[in-house]
């Protein structure tokens, strides 16, 4: 997620206004904003501006979305956050290349858009027989950020049963949820371990023979790993392990799956604030050990074994549960909690975290200390660590970082550090035949669109059925041109479904797309995509989704078995 | 009792009111109901099912004199999809025995008030097909000229006249039509009643509500029936039992399979329309459109075959009859706008109904009828791909001279149960295909088109090598043979778009496959021909193959040798090539599709004798087929053995080693007349003598062939071909194989009598081969098979297959003549005199080409094209 446009909220009320998006060309007004957008010294006139602006226009169904960490950045900031250099200059030279889009993309242009991220995966079938819960999974991701700082990771545990799927916002940047992405799955997995493994693999490392792979990963190609931190990320999951190995009380218990992912988690970002205080003698590495400290990133994380769904959850991604209910229709059953200021049980545990006299300042216009609006996440060090220690890593460290103004930045109120954790929330779900699928989405999604409709068009667009109530001509007297007119608006609705093969697809056409009446307008869908990269963000959020399929008979046959 | 029980007439209660009053013949026919009077214990036939196909087979049986005839319906008579049949008639099918199937119940329906007294609703209203485009003109062209040649009158009429014929059919996207005036409506539950009524006067014992479970079966033949209601012994058990004639087959300890599948299947029923409708109007088929539409009590009834069917039953429930099952408006949508934009005018007409009656499809959309391969006196009448109103009366009469005769009148090879076997079973292949069938219903069927689901079922191993070479696959019995192979720089057309009766796009490259065959070598891989093994202790296989095969197969170990396998009338089961492979061991080998067919033959034929053996050996060998001249040189580099006419005569059988591998059975005869041979490899060894004919063969200028070389090398050298030119009623004295009859071979064998009747009194029909003389290859209508030929104006017959001959640069077809009587149209002696006297034309889509006819294979008129001189650098190239 961004940080740099700003308290976008002040003065607008959310959902409820809108930009002059919709109108054939944009008035003058507007256009003049876009690089004081960019200045954020003027931000607070353009809030009152933009209020102003709107209020003679009419369009009802935009919104903004909320950046999630608000401060007031100075212009350097942008080299710490995005690798484009000048930007200032670049957004002022784009003042005239913005000028109203009077063209708009085409369907098949759209379609290359909305696919360009797009992935699937199908469990392999053995002899026709797929034995595994999952059937798979579809992936995708809309950027509106540039560059994006969503991350997705999927992967199959080959030294343990199960999969696990992740969506992570990351904010300040993308260095913090990039490598959350390339390493909290490890770090899962290795937690899952049983001792021997962990002893034959850690005896491999040493004796240099082969190792036994942990994870076959699905990426798309866009996903990346970092090569160059490859080698220290490594060495501190090694330490993981060998921890793991010392601590072990020779009774080889069951492994516990939400204690897994609770110590994974932990783990990792204990991980993250270490490296960037030991710091690295490469300095490349070195720098990108601090930006992934100073960056956060939230995660939402499904471990799928059998019938066995554990979701973990850090921060305000979400994962939702597709049910079909016996008359076909759907529902959601949300299997996270979001961890922000809507929760009350979050701000609860804030409260009694700190010291009674930080009550009103712990949390603040709905964000942590007024600044940040996920009440957990990974990174953030700034958040985490002491003032001191802050101010010496910050000192010791590259000029690039010395010169940024928000890493400098302290916190106000910022008294009893730590204020932030990445220790997740552990949801445990027994699967039944009647839940179809599985929706891990970063909060881009879920502002756009309410859960049921998200469930509801995933699930139409997995049984390839809309559920229309069907029609019966009944003792009522129809036409024949009555009828057809009647069905074919109804094949109008229908015929979104069948453009997309992948349903994470079909949902970031409909979360982009969807007009008033809850069907795609294309126009809409056009017009959105067609925003340049620096606007994208004032309509939208990173949008990341993953839709899981489970295999309904595999799960019924678990549920025969006992 | 019989009397009493049609007296008794059996007051029915209607338990579902509303549009199907339109049956009015409902209270007249006796039933016993099964609750009052027990069932018999015993009795000759039992006939599984109260639809129309039931009750036509067992009309028909007690006709033919059959009395002890016992009918069984699970739920009430003609209640299934029978009752909601939407009642059309209609003889413009694409296959001729369809046509005469149709014609025959036009007639019987036709006739059957007045035998019965039951109304039946039949209505003369002829039918028209309508063409949107020039494609479907030349399809309904083909059908047209094929009804006329069998009596059936029909005429292709321009839209004008379709305008004339119906009052408010939108024609001005239409090309035109083809009429025919004699096609009928009729209520399909009433034509089984009346029939039920008519079998039930002649003898038949019909007990409805009473469900056959399973068939008892003891040593391969039918003993009796287990029913709900108790046991019936029986000989004979007729299968008729619709869209759960699959279950019904399962159901048995030894199951028989029957290959079909249900998929629901919608009708839209309209009120009157404000000037109500004339009943006589005629019915549309708008095939193009996806729809038909006839005249129902004033208004209109209208259904069609949507691209996306919707199977159902898969998994097997049954149900006693067809309950109400959802109206799905959204997927009759298509439809409808079809239904509108052909009849505009009907926007304001009422809705009264959409039905949803399920229909039963088949794997190649092609009825099932015929005796199970397996159980003797099990016989099935199915699978009607919508068509049972139509087919019903035919069919049934068919299916009753079957059993009462041991053979129909017409052959019926096409719809013979035996073409399946239990591959085509599968519930998923069959959920699968049926989806693909139903849309083919109306889609244009064009020459060499093949079904593209259900595939790669069976395949060779070297499927994957011939694949990545560019192989185009065809399916044969769920066997994938190559078509021919599409050179790396060559694009064809998508599969849509070379969908054509004209010259295809794959032309030039068959071309060069047959080039090859001609001046090289070309490898066809043929391992999906049927392969059976057939040993014994002592002579007891040679003395009961001598009986069963016409040609004479006591000759020296190693020798090949060509025979039929024939019936008691002297016609072909089966063509053959057979090996003595020792004193007492026979390997015998047929065409792809008669596996069932040949296995159940022998079966029944053979003694059953501890010492003999027949195995089924068709998997277990990979079959190379190298046809060309250069074929001797590249075996014998593999072998270090001479190949040379002296040392391997022409059918000659010898084991040898092919590169590494010993043991390949090598054979001298092609299957085209071509040189060369057949290889059958174990399948172990398969890719690696692939391997080393390729490799070895690179400097012989070796390529990959397909069926189709194949094809037109068979087709121009005069080989017959079984189930495509030969069938079940064609002898060898009819096709010019006077040679593979051996009547004085010392011993008697099947047909013998027939074939010495045939050669005292003459042949009534003759094999004959044409070549299409001011055919333009480029421009005009290709042949296909089934057109009408004419001798000096007058029909004699049809062609039974055609292919572009490459020597000749003429298309050649082979089919057989007749010689009809001008005055009474009677069968009559056809000589070769006969034969080369007359002028003959063959009728390509309402076209007729001239035509040379010839009673032997034209003695090859190829001459190398290369000269000295003009050899060029490309000839140099590995093809």
């Amino acid at each position: 997620m961004c940080v740099c446009p700003g308290p976008r909220r002040i003065g607008i009320p959310v959902r409820s206004s809108s930009l002059p998006l919709f109108s054939d060309a944009m008035p003058a007004p507007t256009q003049l904003f876009f690089p004081l957008i960019r200045n954020c010294e003027l931000s607070r006139i353009y809030g009152t501006a933009c209020y102003c602006h709107h209020k003679h226009l009419c369009c009802s169904s935009s919104y903004f979305p909320q950046s999630r960490l608000r401060y007031t950045p100075h212009p350097a900031y942008a080299t710490f956050c995005r690798p484009k250099e000048n930007w200032w200059q670049y957004t002022q030279g784009r003042r005239y290349a913005s000028t109203p889009q009077k063209f708009y993309l085409t369907p098949p242009q759209v379609n290359s858009i909305l696919k360009a991220n797009e992935y699937s995966f199908k469990v392999p079938e053995f002899d026709g027989k797929n034995v595994s819960s999952v059937l798979g999974f579809d992936s995708n991701q809309l950027p509106a950020n540039a560059p994006i700082e969503d991350r997705r990771s999927a992967a199959t545990c080959l030294q343990t049963r199960g999969m696990l799927l992740g969506v992570f916002d990351g904010h300040a940047g993308c260095a913090c949820s990039q490598a959350v992405s390339e390493r909290l799955f490890y770090y899962i997995a290795v937690s899952l371990l049983p001792h021997e493994t962990l002893l034959e693999i850690e005896n491999a490392v040493e004796s240099g023979r082969a190792l036994l792979p942990i994870l076959q990963w699905h990426k798309h190609p866009n996903d990346y790993f970092s090569k160059e931190a490859s080698k220290l990320y490594f060495n501190s999951l090694r330490t993981y392990w060998q921890e793991l190995i010392d601590l072990n009380t020779g009774e080889s218990a069951d492994v516990d799956v939400k204690e897994a992912l609770i110590n994974a988690f932990k783990r990792l970002d204990n991980d993250i604030s270490l490296e960037a205080q030991v710091g690295d003698p490469n300095s490349f590495l070195n720098y990108l050990v601090l930006r992934v400290a100073f960056s956060g990133a939230t995660a939402c994380v499904a471990h799928v074994d059998g019938v066995d769904l554990h979701v973990a959850n850090t921060g305000d991604s979400r994962a939702m549960l597709g049910v079909q209910e016996e008359d076909g229709s759907w529902s959601a059953v949300t299997l996270s909690n979001d961890h922000n200021a809507q929760n009350e049980s979050e701000l609860e545990r804030l409260k009694l975290e700190h010291p009674k006299n930080e009550a009103k300042s712990v949390v603040k216009q709905d964000r942590l200390l007024g600044l940040l609006m996920p009440f957990r996440a990974f990174g953030d060090v700034k958040f985490k660590w002491s003032i001191d220690l802050q101010k010496r890593v910050i000192e010791s460290g590259p000029d690039q970082l010395n010169d940024n103004e928000y890493t400098k930045f302290i916190p106000p109120n910022y008294y009893t550090p730590p204020y932030l954790t990445a220790e997740p929330e552990v949801t445990y779900h027994r699967l039944r035949p009647q839940d179809k699928f599985l929706i891990l989405a970063t909060d881009g999604l879920w502002e756009t669109m309410h859960r049921q409709d998200v469930v509801r068009i995933v699930g139409e667009y997995l049984t390839g059925m809309h559920h229309q109530q069907p029609i019966a001509v009944g003792g009522y007297k129809v036409t024949l041109g009555q009828m057809h007119g009647l069905l074919t608006e109804r094949r109008t609705k229908m015929s979104s479904v069948f453009e997309d093969q992948n349903a994470a697809t079909h949902l970031i056409r409909h979360a982009v797309g969807n007009n008033e009446f809850g069907t795609v307008d294309h126009e809409r869908l056009s017009k959105m995509l067609s925003l340049p990269e620096e606007l994208a963000r004032m309509y939208r959020d990173d949008i990341t989704i993953i839709v899981v399929q489970f295999n309904s008979h595999v799960v019924g046959a678990y549920q025969n078995q006992e | 009792v019989m009397f009493y029980r049609l007296l008794s007439i059996f007051r029915r209660q209607r338990t579902s009111p509303g549009w199907q009053n339109w049956s009015s013949a409902r209270n007249s026919v006796s039933v016993a109901a099964a609750h009052s009077i027990a069932l018999p214990t015993q009795t000759q036939v039992v006939v599984c099912g109260g639809g129309i196909m039931g009750t036509s087979v067992a009309y028909h049986l007690s006709k033919m004199g059959w009395k002890d005839i016992v009918l069984l319906e699970q739920g009430r008579l003609a209640a299934g999809s029978t009752r909601f049949c939407a009642g059309i008639l209609t003889t413009a099918r694409h296959l001729t025995i369809e046509q005469k199937m149709a014609d025959y119940s036009n007639k019987l329906y036709h006739q059957l008030e007045q035998e019965t007294g039951i109304q039946t609703g039949y209505i003369r209203t002829g039918s028209i097909c309508l063409a949107q485009n020039q494609d479907r003109l030349i399809s309904l062209k083909r059908i047209n000229s094929k009804l006329n040649v069998i009596g059936i009158p029909s005429e292709i009429i321009s839209p004008k006249k379709v305008a004339e014929l119906h009052p408010f059919l939108n024609v001005h996207d239409l090309v035109g039509a083809m009429h025919v005036p004699e096609d009928a409506v009729v209520s399909s539950a009433d034509v089984a009643l009346a029939l039920a009524s008519a079998a039930s006067q002649n003898g038949v014992q019909i007990y409805d509500r009473t469900a056959v479970l399973h068939v008892m079966v003891k040593k391969g033949q039918v003993t009796g029936v287990e029913t709900d209601k108790g046991q019936i012994e029986c000989q004979y058990f007729v299968n008729c039992a619709g869209q759960w004639a699959y279950e019904l087959g399962l159901s048995n300890e030894e199951p028989v399979n029957i290959p079909l599948h249900a998929c629901e299947h919608f009708y839209l029923l309209t009120r009157p329309l404000e000037t109500p409708l004339q009943s006589n109007t005629p019915t549309i088929v708008d095939a193009d459109g996806r729809i038909y539409i006839r005249n129902w009590q004033g208004g209109i009834l209208s259904g069609g075959f949507e691209k996306n069917p919707k199977p159902i039953f898969t998994e097997g429930k049954n149900q006693l009859e067809i309950q109400n099952l959802q109206e799905d408006w959204d997927h009759f949508e298509p439809l409808l706008s079809s239904l509108l934009r052909r009849m505009p005018e009907l926007e304001t007409l009422e809705i009264l109904k959409l039905v949803n009656c399920p229909e039963t499809f088949t794997p190649d959309m092609r009825c099932i009828m015929g005796e199970s391969p397996t159980v003797q006196g099990y016989f099935i009448l199915a699978g009607m791909n919508s068509a049972g109103l139509s087919f019903g009366g035919g069919a049934g009469k068919y299916l009753a001279e079957w059993m009462v005769h041991g053979y129909p009148s017409e052959n019926v090879w096409e719809l013979d149960l035996k073409r399946f076997g239990a591959l085509q079973s599968s519930r998923t292949f069959l959920r699968h295909r049926v989806m693909e069938v139903m849309p083919l219903m109306y889609d244009l069927k064009v020459p060499r088109w093949d079904f593209q689901t259900g595939r790669q079922l069976r395949t060779s191993p070297l499927y994957d090598r011939l694949d990545a070479q560019g192989a185009r696959w065809m399916e044969k019995h769920g066997f994938e043979r190559p078509k021919y192979f599409v050179p790396p720089d060559k694009d064809l057309l998508a599969l849509e778009q070379s969908k054509t009766f004209y010259k295809p796009d794959w032309f030039d490259i068959v071309e060069s496959e047959v080039k090859c065959c001609k001046e090289a070598v070309c490898v066809i891989d043929m391992s999906s021909f049927t392969k059976f093994e057939i040993t014994s202790t002592g002579d007891q296989a040679l003395d009961i193959m001598q009986y069963l095969f016409s040609n004479d197969l006591d000759v020296p170990v190693g020798h090949i040798v060509h025979t039929g396998m024939l019936n008691d009338g002297g016609g072909y089961e089966n063509d053959c090539s057979i090996a003595r492979l020792s004193k007492r061991s026979f390997f015998m080998i047929s065409p792809t599709d008669q596996q069932v067919h040949c296995w159940a033959w022998l079966k029944k034929h053979m003694p059953k004798d501890s010492n003999m053996f027949l195995e089924d050996v068709t998997w277990k060998y990979t079959a190379l087929n190298l046809i060309g001249p250069r074929a001797v040189d590249v075996l014998s580099e593999l072998s270090y053995a001479p190949m040379t006419p002296d040392h391997f005569p022409s059918l000659f059988c010898k084991e040898m080693s092919v590169g590494y591998a010993n043991g390949i059975r090598v054979m001298s005869m092609t299957h085209t007349g071509e040189p060369g041979f057949m290889l059958y490899i174990p399948i172990e060894y398969a890719l690696h003598v692939y391997n080393e004919v390729m490799s070895v063969g690179q400097k012989y200028g070796i390529r990959n062939a397909g069926y189709y070389a194949l094809r037109s090398l068979r087709i121009e050298k005069f080989f017959a071909f079984w189930g495509q030119d030969l069938n079940t009623l064609t002898t060898p004295l009819e096709c010019g194989r006077e040679s593979r009859v051996k009547l004085d071979k010392g011993m008697d064998f099947i047909g013998r009598d027939a074939l010495l009747h045939q050669r005292q009194n003459g042949v009534y029909k003759r094999f004959t081969l044409f070549i299409l003389d001011d055919h333009d290859t480029d421009l005009d209508l290709w042949p296909w098979w089934g057109e009408p030929i004419y001798r000096n104006g007058q029909y004699v017959g049809n062609t039974t297959s055609s292919a572009y001959s490459y020597t000749l640069e003429r298309h050649i077809c082979l089919g057989f003549v007749h010689n009809f009587s001008e005055d009474t149209g009677e069968e009559q002696v056809v000589t070769a005199d006969f034969i080369n006297r007359g002028e003959y034309e063959i009728d390509i889509g309402g076209h007729r080409f001239q035509a040379k006819a010839k009673l032997y294979p034209v003695t090859s008129l190829y001459t190398h094209k290369h000269r000295k001189g003009e050899v060029e650098l490309s000839d140099l190239h590995g093809k």
